[in-house]
């Protein structure tokens, strides 16, 4: 596609769809989501009808939002539902009517609105899942076929999922009240649970094609830079998860290599990440260093710090990121993370130690179908020189492997373990 | 060379905002690449799909839409082509196809250059 010489912005429709849900949902209130959506998605249906032709409005969010409180407006007078509700609702919407004069500069954005949805989304009535699904729904613009893509599950089991999300909502009669301090401390871990499970489904996610969704990173990187902007929200919690999420975010771009296949960590070429989110990273770390409470954020951070700060493989700093994981063990005890926390140790201590605590790793039965687990054994085996045992774990990892990117990456590890 | 109008019809709406957006820039790039090659003889225009009609002899008024949604006219552009066959080719380029849409290529009759002078 060739955006580049368009005037308009990437990504504006996603953006501003849901934006203007966030705002028409704060004037209608959380029982007329379905209404704030679809008049949403006929001003989009109109801009593109119009646009296409080639003339875009001088300021095209401006014009999107105008055209979405009209049609709002519209059918609020239209549907006898709202009775003498009408009205007021009318006057609700009216007042919020945007200058569409203003510079092409000035997006519209109402933070509050994102927000209040956002908190409003990570009710603890939901299954975390339910959480990410609707956000991506209601506050990214995603269709209910993009998020079931994004989760590998069935479109009607998303819709089940969205509705039984709806329901609750409703239940509200209002949106969560971000004004104030209290309910926003209370709701906060939930809210960085929720984008921290967004960005890793975009990181890790099992997805059979892509195995980078660079697309659900950075709408998890945009929701945690709006929540910064939340007084309460912004302190050093959220600092440690944008930076986390910053170092990530920065590795992307070298983790798969011109065939589509994953990179390890060891094969990235370090050059390839990008340095002006790495150093973001920092900042925000940085602006996460003060008050008491160490949260497991501020671990992962710290992680992602260490191998960021490596010139090179070689040079990580294997001990720093063995402490830092047996802390990150003790405040989030995990499989997974048990798992890292091996890898460390055994590239802190030696391969025989680190198989040791593989063998030793809490629940490993849950890591049964995790062809990573098979992948650490079969690395530590090479180092250690048995390479006929290396290729036995790699050839179960292979067996474990759930993407055609995980497949070649392992299988390529394979071949260099075969005489 | 002669003018014909590509009358663009139906066309479902794409399912998401992101697919919306990419929908639409395609069509941006394709008006585009025609006025880079010259072929874009006059600026095309929308048509909103609310309208009126009025029929008869008792010039009775009915609200639009006139055609079935699938056929509706969304929007015409003008394009300078060879002939009939050149300017159907030129629409074989529209992205409209990918949403179910269709486009009617039709010659413009060319009026006499006396026609368009006013009568005294």
């Amino acid at each position: 596609m060739n955006g580049g010489e368009l005037p308009l912005a990437d990504h504006l429709f996603r953006h501003q769809a849901g934006r203007m849900v966030a705002s028409l949902a704060r004037a209608l209130g959380p029982r007329h989501l379905a209404l704030a959506e679809d008049a949403v998605q006929d001003a989009l249906v109109r801009a593109l009808e119009t646009w296409r032709f080639g003339a875009l409005p001088r300021n095209p969010a401006a014009w999107l939002m105008r055209c979405a409180r009209n049609r709002a407006l519209d059918m609020v007078r239209r549907q006898g539902a709202f009775g003498r509700a009408a009205e007021a609702l009318g006057r609700a919407l009216e007042a919020q009517a945007p200058d569409e004069a203003q510079e092409p500069a000035e997006l519209p954005t109402f933070p509050d609105d994102e927000l209040r949805l956002m908190f409003s989304c990570c009710a603890a009535e939901l299954p975390p899942a339910a959480q990410v699904a609707v956000i991506l729904k209601y506050l990214c613009g995603f269709s209910v076929h993009e998020i079931a893509q994004a989760f590998l599950s069935t479109e009607a089991a998303v819709e089940k999922q969205l509705y039984r999300a709806r329901t609750a909502l409703e239940v509200l009669g209002a949106l969560y009240d971000v004004g104030d301090p209290g309910q926003v401390r209370a709701r906060l871990p939930s809210v960085h649970e929720a984008i921290y499970l967004l960005f890793n489904e975009g990181y890790h996610g099992a997805h059979p094609r892509e195995p980078v969704r660079q697309d659900l990173c950075a709408e998890a990187l945009r929701l945690c830079q709006l929540l910064e902007m939340l007084p309460d929200a912004g302190g050093p919690d959220t600092q440690a998860l944008l930076s986390l999420l910053c170092f990530h975010a920065a590795r992307l771009g070298g983790r798969t290599a011109d065939d589509g296949s994953l990179l390890l960590l060891a094969e990235q070429d370090r050059a390839r990440w990008d340095h002006a989110l790495v150093a973001e990273g920092f900042r925000r770390l940085g602006a996460s260093a003060q008050g008491w409470n160490l949260t497991p954020w501020h671990l992962e951070a710290a992680i992602a710090a260490q191998h960021a700060l490596a010139g090179s493989f070689e040079a990580t700093d294997w001990p720093a990121i063995r402490t830092l994981y047996d802390r990150l063990l003790a405040a989030r005890p995990s499989p997974v993370v048990a798992l890292n926390r091996a890898i460390a140790l055994g590239m802190a201590e030696g391969p025989d130690a680190g198989l040791s605590a593989l063998a030793g790793i809490p629940d490993r039965e849950r890591l049964a179908r995790y062809p990573f687990l098979p992948a650490a054994v079969a690395e530590f085996e090479r180092r250690a020189g048995r390479t006929a045992r290396a290729a036995e774990a790699l050839r179960q990892a292979l067996a474990l492997a759930r993407s055609p990117a995980e497949e070649a990456v392992l299988a390529r590890k394979l071949s260099a373990c075969q005489p | 060379m002669a003018k014909f109008a590509l009358i663009f019809r139906g066309g479902d709406a794409p399912g998401s905002p992101e697919e919306m957006q990419q929908h639409m820039q395609r069509w941006m790039t394709w008006f585009q690449g025609l006025a880079r090659e010259g072929v874009y003889h006059d600026v095309g225009e929308p048509l909103d799909p609310a309208g009126k009609v009025v029929r008869g002899a008792r010039k009775a008024v009915s609200d639009g839409p006139y055609a079935e949604a699938k056929d509706l006219v969304g929007g015409f552009a003008i394009v300078d082509a060879r002939d009939l066959d050149a300017a159907a080719e030129i629409a074989k380029g529209c992205p409209t196809y990918e949403m179910n849409g269709f486009v009617e290529v039709r010659p413009v009759r060319p009026m006499p250059p006396d026609r368009l002078r006013r009568a005294p």
